[in-house]
């Protein structure tokens, strides 16, 4: 039960304005690109054109000869200082600048740095680069063939395999389907895109040689974690890093990774002695940073004859590209991919996955989700609307059939996670409601009398966010708890200091709004501050939602430590016994004598002016939280489409998300994750796709060709939401700003085949272009 | 490297020049000559819409002109909407509506949509997402930046049609 506190405190459920917009909407943001240094250079990146070619030779006479240039970093040259090469976030090791052989396009060959952008840019075309290219692997399916290079010759496995993975009871799977009355199967590829935040990635690298330190401003989504593995990596003490996160222009899991260009500009720095700045352009960010998905998935459901589930098997084959650079801290090579069991109880699973080499881009990394969380959740949404289809009823029926009902939570999967709680049923009710499903049903019965093509696509979504419980998350053996530092002033305001780090997410107000809840001491007065490693306290950063259930659990718990303290302050002015005391919001007061109280200003005064006898001075508390579970928010989602019969063209009618994370901090924040993360969705399910013709080449490399919604596409999207509380997070929060970007490719592209389902129509692969629909339509002989 | 020329500009109301290579982008003139960097770079195909200022009246994506082709013009980037300390309505319909999240393509939505509100004092929902179809948000999905817009010109004494 959260204590209702005042608009003018702004606790937990006020939709409070957000705090760091004033200087956003001024021009005055302090982007990486912002940072501005005395005596600054820039660095220009030497890119292969080629996917597989063993290097030659690199001249850089002609380049170094340009006036201007400062220095040209080759591979050889980190190879001396035993850089070449570095660690990635998985089990692997990816080439900081290439040695031997490049492995994809837009692969990093040689870093340039000149005294300004337009010089590195140029001397970076006169660094002359003799290549002899090799027989490309684009395909995953032809990954493990003989007759395919073998990509990894630093591997002692001379295989392109790189893991099998496997979960769940596979016999008595298999049994299920032996005996199963009805089956469905659906094989969905979820394409390669990449996040694609409107800020690229980059970095400033100021080494200063008089006091030995290095600060590195960095578009990073876990500033502490990075200077770990800068100190681990660079043989640089952690002491003389110094990390700063600036504002982030987005960041969508993009910026998890550590990538070539960040090496290379510490390690001109170090050369030079001279602050460094690279900023990559949006093409090498598109051609060369984490990617996302590239899952290619087959999904099998068993079923009774009434529809009742009872199995369900999963083999899936996942193209890592040319290194397995999945940035992802679980134990598991596929990441949370074992979610895919979805909303639904049955008894019987087996999932394997397949991580293959192919000569593309690195990555695999969490694009606005848990890891591998939105492949899962798509792939089983998918998949029940396979089985409705097959069974011949409403999916909305079959859904409603298997959901977990509410009184089995925790509810342990078949999988093995223990799923914190949920309210399946009435979300899908309220979603239901809110479109007026019947209704659009007997329309679309009447447009199909008439040839008009519609469809109704839902998806009921489970989420599992918050990394994580220690014992199953670390980032090289760092284990995933977040942390929060609070002190409180003398006058009564306070600062916040996080191991997180907002890139547009609104922390700088969400934190407070806790801290506001916790104390009593109103948001604004609560200064929040992340992303400098100097001053914040260690923590894992933000990603796959886990800044409120994690960061946001330890705020709370700082606050509360704060409070006990308080507490005894209280009592000592009050002259009475703690336990004399009780709390609301803001103010101690004596039990049964409301008018005689101490509000947390005076007692945050008393805190460093009139303490009880042997008590420490100071009012702060920080806390390190280790989150028990995971948290499992959820929903239902409903897409209505309308299918442009000449054109393929896909209009999306409306869209009704009903979202459950738990009790809510800021609605309105809440509402603006929804509606950004839909966006996405839309993006992913008609737009994005990161594809390579049959030399490796890259297509969608640019925003010429990899399409991302305007306003014009982008519907109005219908937001609601139920509230199921976690019952494990001290505020009963749950993460959400990936929810609609998990939950929502489904119900488009459930949408879309529903409209075409009449034409025997029962999957199409995203995104579902106008091309790909038009195409289905002249063969179904529907258009000439 | 070619003769740097001349290049003078009004910007925000005050008088700027500087000598820059001719092939300066205008953008990084703003940016990194100027000093005004609350205009962003967000791709280098002139998609994005990040850089968008207003020259002469009209939006123009900076990143799409060389320096010396705005010598001589007047310019107005997100730095010269506040006036005598006091928010443009569009920054505080921005700020009241939660158009904006990670605030990298909020200068240049506010450009566009300060554009749009010249020309157009009561836009409808329709006449707004058009009129910012030439800026991409990756974290709003444009709902609360369409009724930013909107906040702002009921403000300023249009409101919707």
């Amino acid at each position: 039960m959260i204590h209702p506190t005042t608009p003018e405190v702004g606790g937990m459920g006020h939709s409070i304005k957000r705090k760091e917009d004033l200087r956003f909407i001024q021009g005055k943001g302090n982007y990486v690109d912002d940072v501005h240094l005395p005596d600054m250079v820039y660095g220009h990146m030497v890119r292969s054109p080629y996917a597989h070619a063993r290097l030659k030779s690199i001249n850089t006479e002609k380049a170094k000869a340009h006036p201007g240039v400062l220095a040209i970093i080759t591979g050889e040259d980190l190879a001396k200082a035993n850089l070449a090469w570095m660690p990635t976030l998985y089990f692997d090791k990816q080439m900081v600048l290439a040695t031997g052989k490049v492995l994809f396009q837009s692969q990093e060959v040689a870093f340039v740095v000149a005294e300004d952008r337009y010089t590195a840019a140029d001397a970076a075309e006169l660094v002359d680069v003799e290549y002899e290219e090799l027989p490309v692997l684009v395909d995953p399916h032809k990954a493990t063939d003989p007759t395919s290079p073998i990509l990894r010759e630093d591997r002692e496995e001379k295989s392109n395999h790189i893991f099998h993975w496997e979960v769940g009871d596979k016999a008595a799977t298999d049994k299920a389907f032996q005996d199963a009355a009805v089956k469905a199967n659906v094989h969905a590829i979820f394409q390669r895109c990449h996040p694609a935040p409107l800020e690229t990635c980059g970095c400033v690298a100021d080494f200063n040689r008089a006091t030995g330190r290095l600060t590195v401003y960095l578009t990073s989504q876990a500033p502490h974690a990075h200077r770990t593995l800068f100190a681990l990596v660079g043989g640089i003490p952690e002491n003389n890093i110094r990390v700063i996160s600036p504002d982030i222009g987005g960041g969508f899991g993009n910026k998890v990774p550590i990538y070539p260009g960040y090496v290379c500009s510490v390690v001109a720095s170090l050369t030079l002695g001279r602050p460094v700045k690279w900023i990559e352009t949006r093409s090498e960010n598109l051609q060369s940073t984490g990617f996302a998905r590239d899952y290619h998935m087959t999904a099998e459901l068993a079923a009774d004859k009434d529809g009742k589930i009872q199995a369900l098997r999963v083999k899936t084959l996942a193209d890592h590209g040319a290194f397995n650079a999945a940035a992802q801290p679980t134990k598991f090579p596929a990441g949370l991919f074992s979610i895919c069991t979805g909303a639904y109880d049955y008894p019987n699973a087996f999932c394997e996955v397949d991580g293959v080499y192919t000569n593309k881009a690195p990555g695999g990394i969490a694009y606005r989700c848990s890891f591998r969380v939105t492949e899962a959740a798509y792939l089983i949404e998918r998949a029940v609307d396979v089985l409705a289809r097959e069974l011949k009823v409403d999916p909305v029926e079959l859904r409603e059939k298997n959901f977990i009902r509410p009184e089995q939570f925790p509810y342990k999967s078949p999988l093995g996670w223990s799923f914190d709680s949920g309210n399946y049923q009435a979300a899908m009710d309220l979603a239901l409601k809110k479109v007026g499903y019947a209704e659009l049903r007997k329309e679309q019965e009447e447009k199909r009398k008439k040839g008009e093509l519609m469809g109704i696509g839902v998806s009921s979504f489970v989420e599992i966010v918050g990394a994580g419980p220690a014992h199953t998350f670390d980032i090289v053996g760092i284990k995933m708890f977040d942390s929060a530092e609070i002190r409180v002033h003398p006058t009564g305001k306070a600062i916040c200091r996080m191991g997180t780090k907002s890139q547009g997410q609104g922390h700088e107000t969400t934190y407070a709004q806790i801290v506001a809840q916790e104390l009593g001491i109103p948001a604004a007065d609560v200064l929040v501050e992340e992303g400098d490693t100097d001053t914040a306290p260690y923590g894992l950063g933000t990603y796959a939602s886990r800044s409120t259930p994690v960061s946001g659990a330890a705020t709370a718990v700082a606050a509360r430590k704060i409070r006990e303290k308080a507490k005894k302050i209280a009592a000592h002015l009050l002259e009475c016994g703690e336990e004399d005391l009780e709390w609301e919001p803001g103010k101690f007061f004596v039990k049964g004598a409301p008018s005689k109280a101490k509000t947390i200003q005076e007692i945050a005064f008393a805190a460093y002016t009139n303490l009880p006898q042997g008590m420490e001075a100071g009012l702060e508390a920080v806390d390190y939280y280790d989150p028990p579970n995971l948290t499992f928010p959820f929903g239902t989602y409903i897409c209505v489409v309308d299918i442009d019969k000449g054109t393929g063209e896909v209009k999306v009618r409306r869209f009704v998300a009903v979202d459950d994370c738990g009790n809510v901090i800021n609605p309105m924040i809440v509402d603006g994750q929804i509606h950004g993360g839909l966006t996405e969705g839309l993006a992913i399910a008609f737009m994005q796709q990161i594809d390579y013709d049959e030399n490796g080449n890259v297509q969608g490399g640019s925003f010429m060709d990899y399409l991302l919604p305007t306003a014009v596409e982008t519907p109005n999207w219908e937001t609601d939401k139920t509230c199921t509380p976690s019952p494990h997070h001290p505020l009963g929060a749950k993460g959400v700003g990936e929810s609609p970007n998990v939950g929502s490719p489904a119900a488009f592209v459930n949408a879309v085949v529903d409209a075409l389902a009449h034409l025997g129509v029962r999957h199409i692969d995203m995104p579902v272009t106008p091309w790909k629909v038009w195409t289905i339509l002249k063969e179904k002989g529907v258009v000439s | 490297m070619a003769k740097k020329q001349l290049v003078r500009v009004k910007v925000n109301g005050h008088e700027r020049q500087a000598e820059v290579e001719p092939r300066l982008l205008l953008v990084h003139f703003i940016r990194e000559v100027l000093g005004l960097r609350g205009t962003h770079v967000g791709c280098d195909t002139s998609h994005c819409g990040a850089c968008t200022v207003v020259l002469d009246g009209k939006t123009v994506k900076s990143c799409t002109m060389f320096a010396p082709q705005a010598d001589g013009c007047e310019l107005l980037t997100v730095e010269g909407l506040m006036r005598n300390g006091t928010l443009h309505p569009l920054q505080e319909g921005f700020k009241e509506e939660h158009g904006l999240q990670c605030g990298f393509c909020t200068p240049g939505m506010l450009m566009s949509s300060y554009v749009l509100l010249q020309k157009n004092k009561k836009p409808t929902e329709e006449d707004i997402r058009w009129g910012i179809s030439g800026n991409l948000c990756r974290c709003t999905g444009y709902q609360n930046i369409v009724k930013a817009v909107l906040y702002a010109a009921a403000k300023m004494g249009g409101g919707a049609k």
